[in-house]
């Protein structure tokens, strides 16, 4: 007779499968194969902090307050005794002082948000840079954005509710923003705010947005992105037995299983770890809001940071039209060129499969220096951030480096515009640089340092032959050629072509042109074991 | 074009799968076993550091430790409690896998996702047909209203929206300054006399209320003033500017001018005020004209004048909107 540990578990897999025939769906499930790469781990990074936000931030509900109410503080932390604050402050100051564990969890809460966004940000660089957002991914990739988006706001949302003097700064900022949309933004600033700066309503209306609404909206979309990549099957990095046509890795069950709910673990850990032992958003040091005080060296959390940067280099621009105002100054760091990012962003997919022609499949990743030009725009796109960034940070880069303001802004003011274009240029060229390398290993083989005397005196250099493993990574993927120019007959005369189909067809030309070649197998047999 | 020439490199196909140690010596595999159950007691261990803790660390005590400073031990071992217990079961699951779980990677096929063209047409075939069996394409008028009415229905959730908030009117122009409304010190609430500013001095003000403890923040996000006193004769303002001083004392919304952070920090030497959040400066001889940062206008100047019983008190009221520009703002 079976064990009854065995008996229990045979019934109640008896009673699942005769009502939702779940057998059928889980034994090929269980099957199903992942590749394994340590990059592929960043998204999973992601999916846990999100989990970990959600387990964190419902204790955090348990006890704050969420509202602008003022009362008169007489907790435990002694420094603001009697001072008069909003409730949601003081409730902020009880989760951290008075309840066990409340600060602890704030603080996970707090490096849960900022992991959640670090990983997602890094998730999407590698999902650009492998090129794995082709076709059929462009979907997945379109959801990344909107997740990144939606995390962003969710973040700016979350630090914006303890009604802290930082965070009311912040929502001074946010409300500024509003303001300066033409024609509607001072409706919508007085309907988001119940009226004027800072009303009494927007920390009760935010927190409905923080934990019920965005929560919500994202665990939907990760839902959606999670079930594409179960149906359309994880993409793999190219390498021997590796086609566009297979996947390979290990099943789902146990390898699968027990890495990635290990991993859940490890990050919870971690975040805890950081939780313990690095204090994050000490509220209490700012103090409660009041529009006429501020900390200097006000810091957004990074992820808002570059926005931040943004706005502090931008040029006083101002216009008047017919007695109205419209803020460049606000419009185009706050809204305009975010929007041209993302927009872009999103659209990336489709840009690039326009631009190349290529229409196919792929689930065989690039190594980022096969597409050199992908790759430069990606660096392109992150220099103009990180310089954005950099600046967002420009008053404690300049009391810690002891410049003045003045000269970090200029500079960033410059690099903002000189910097992107050159670090294209040098991606680009470091790309081919290395398409070289690739070349040259697998003809020449590796240097050993190792010297011998040929007969008649000469030294050289023992070369080592790759692998045919290492050589057909290095040579598995393909090299487009550029689409020709529509309206160029056979014998090379124009015709009248299409203004477009000749822009497509220069652009693919910029992009696939610049290629070295890749090593074939003639050329390789022709060296043959001849080679030194 | 001949193929030869160009043919790539033969793919040497999936390599052989190598064996880890504890796939064939028991012994090697014994180890591992040990290995992982420890760091599952490992965890096992945080997760009593961490009921101590909660139950028997008082929350007053601080301890001191390198790198991190002091720090409530409390909250601290409450933490490195759940690190542990978390972390370890992790680090166990993922130790097992390695060591003991097949490590053979297998190949699975995949599929095109477009389907296949009988599919496809099929699909088509049944919506056409259901749609047709519906009447879809013939009853218009039912296609249209159907139409009409969502397109309506969508409406209402916006008109919903309506009452989030009042209509803009003068809340964004008005503020509580009026002429001979008294200059009061913020914090403190004393009225203020040209005597009690020297030369260099700066002062934050509010409009005196007759009960400052009702005071609400969206007044003081309005009315918050900065009281600078130079010497008059460093001025460099029109005459009518000049006139809303008081021997050398001038009076500046201190809502920025950019996105309405508080202007708080005021350089004597330079006579600059500026803004923290985006370093916007303010040169107070010339009447607050931007000198550097994003902000496109001066902080607007109060006029102020002095009362019959020696006060400070605002002469007009702002003769323009403070803080942040807007879509109605005019010139
Ligand atoms: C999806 C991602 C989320 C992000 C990025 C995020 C981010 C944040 C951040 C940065 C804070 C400020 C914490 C501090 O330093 O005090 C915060 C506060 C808060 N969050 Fe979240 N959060 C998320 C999800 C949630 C969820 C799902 C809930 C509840 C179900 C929640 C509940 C709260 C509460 C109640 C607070 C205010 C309490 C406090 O600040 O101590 N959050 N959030
Ligand atoms: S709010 Fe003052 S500089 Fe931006």
């Amino acid at each position: 007779m079976k064990p009854a540990r065995e008996r229990v578990a045979g019934s109640v897999a008896n009673f699942v499968d005769e009502r939702v025939g779940a057998a059928k769906f889980l034994k090929k499930n269980l099957n199903k194969v992942f590749p394994d790469h340590w990059s592929f781990m960043l998204g999973e990074i992601a999916l846990y902090s999100f989990i970990i936000l959600l387990l964190s931030g419902t204790f955090l509900t348990f006890w704050f307050v969420p509202s602008q109410e003022e009362l008169i503080y007489n907790g435990s932390y002694v420094p603001l005794k009697g001072i008069q604050m909003s409730a949601a402050y003081a409730s902020t100051l009880d989760i951290s002082f008075d309840i066990r564990g409340g600060m602890l969890m704030r603080q996970v809460h707090h490096w849960a948000a900022l992991l959640f966004l670090a990983a997602m940000v890094a998730h999407l660089m590698r999902v650009f840079f492998t090129g794995a957002f082709r076709k059929p991914r462009e979907l997945n990739w379109i959801l990344g954005v909107g997740l990144l988006t939606l995390g962003i706001v969710e973040g700016f949302l979350g630090y914006s509710l303890p009604d802290d003097l930082l965070s009311g700064t912040g929502i001074r900022i946010a409300e500024a923003i509003l303001q300066a949309i033409p024609v509607v933004g001072t409706y919508a600033a007085f309907f988001a705010f119940g009226g004027a700066f800072p009303g009494l309503v927007f920390i009760p209306r935010i927190y409905t947005v923080h934990v019920l609404l965005i929560p919500g909206i994202i665990l939907g979309l990760i839902t959606v992105h999670l079930m594409l990549v179960w149906y359309q099957k994880h993409t793999q990095y190219p390498g021997p037995g590796r086609t566009e046509k297979n996947v390979v890795g290990y099943p789902l069950m146990p390898v699968y299983m027990a890495k990635a709910g290990g991993f859940f673990f490890i990050v919870f850990g971690v975040t805890a770890f950081l939780g313990a032992v690095a204090s994050i958003n000490p509220i209490w040091v700012f103090g409660p809001y009041t529009p006429t005080q501020i900390s200097a060296g006000s810091q957004p959390d990074w992820y808002m940071g570059w926005l931040d940067g943004l706005v502090r280099m931008s040029p006083p621009l101002e216009s008047y039209i017919f007695n109205h105002t419209i803020s460049w100054n606000i419009l185009i760091p706050g809204l305009i060129v975010p929007g041209i990012m993302f927009t872009g962003m999103a659209l990336w997919p489709f840009i690039e499969a326009w631009a190349t022609g290529d229409k196919r499949e792929h689930n065989l990743l690039d190594r980022p220096r096969n597409a050199p030009t992908r790759t430069a725009v990606g660096v392109m796109s992150l220099t103009f951030t990180v310089v954005a960034l950099i600046n967002g940070g420009n008053d404690i880069i300049a009391t810690h480096f002891s410049f003045t303001i003045n000269q970090i802004m200029w500079a960033t003011r410059i690099s903002i515009f000189v910097l992107p274009p050159l670090s294209y240029v040098i991606t680009k060229r470091i790309c081919l640089a290395l398409q070289r390398a690739d070349r040259d290993l697998v003809l020449h083989g590796r240097e050993t340092g190792r010297l011998v005397m040929l007969p008649h005196g000469e030294f050289v250099e023992i070369h080592e032959e790759l692998s045919p493993e290492e050589a057909w990574t290095r040579t598995s993927h393909e090299q487009l050629a550029p689409i020709p120019a529509a309206g160029i007959d056979a014998n090379g005369v124009r015709a009248n072509g299409v203004l477009k189909d000749r822009i497509r067809a220069r652009i693919s030309k910029g992009i696939l042109q610049e290629q070295i070649a890749k090593p074939t197998a003639k050329e390789k047999l022709e060296l043959g074991d001849g080679h030194h | 074009m001949s193929n030869t020439e160009l043919e790539p490199l033969k793919d040497p196909g999936l390599p052989a799968h190598a064996h880890r140690k504890a796939d064939h010596d028991e012994v090697a595999a014994k180890r591992a076993e040990r290995q992982v159950s420890i760091l599952f007691l490992l965890s096992a261990a945080g997760t009593i550091l961490f009921i101590y803790s909660y139950i028997w660390i008082a929350q007053d005590i601080y301890v001191y430790l390198p790198v991190i400073g002091t720090t409530n031990a409390h909250q601290l071992f409450l933490g490195l409690g759940l690190a542990f217990s978390l972390f370890f079961i992790g680090a166990g699951a993922v130790h097992w896998a390695k060591t003991l779980m097949p490590d053979q990677e297998v190949i699975a096929q995949r599929h095109e996702m477009r389907s296949s063209d009988e599919d496809r047409a099929g699909f088509i075939a049944t919506v056409k047909e259901n749609g047709a069996s519906a009447g879809l394409g013939r009853r218009t008028l039912i296609k249209r209203t159907l139409g009409l009415s969502l397109g309506l229905v969508g409406l209402s959730p916006l008109l919903l929206l309506r009452d989030l908030g009042p209509l803009p009117s003068d809340d964004l122009t008005k503020t509580s300054w009026a002429e001979g409304v008294h200059l009061v010190t913020d914090p403190g609430n004393r009225r203020l006399r040209p005597e009690d500013l020297e030369i260099g001095a700066v002062a934050h003000v509010l409009p005196e209320m007759k009960h400052p403890e009702h005071r609400k923040l969206d007044d003081i996000a309005k009315d918050a003033l900065l009281l600078i006193r130079i010497r008059p004769e460093e001025f460099r303002l029109d005459a009518e500017k000049l006139s809303w001083t008081y021997q050398g004392i001038i009076a500046f919304s201190k809502i920025c001018s950019h996105m309405g952070c508080a202007v708080a920090l005021y350089e004597q030497q330079t006579k600059h005020l500026l803004c923290p959040c985006h370093q916007s400066t303010f040169d107070v001889p010339t009447g607050a004209k931007v000198i550097f940062g994003p902000a496109a206008r001066p902080l607007p100047q109060l006029a102020i004048k002095v009362n019959a019983e020696g006060f400070l008190v605002a002469a007009a009221p702002f003769n323009q909107p403070v803080g942040p520009s807007f879509w109605e703002r005019r010139k």
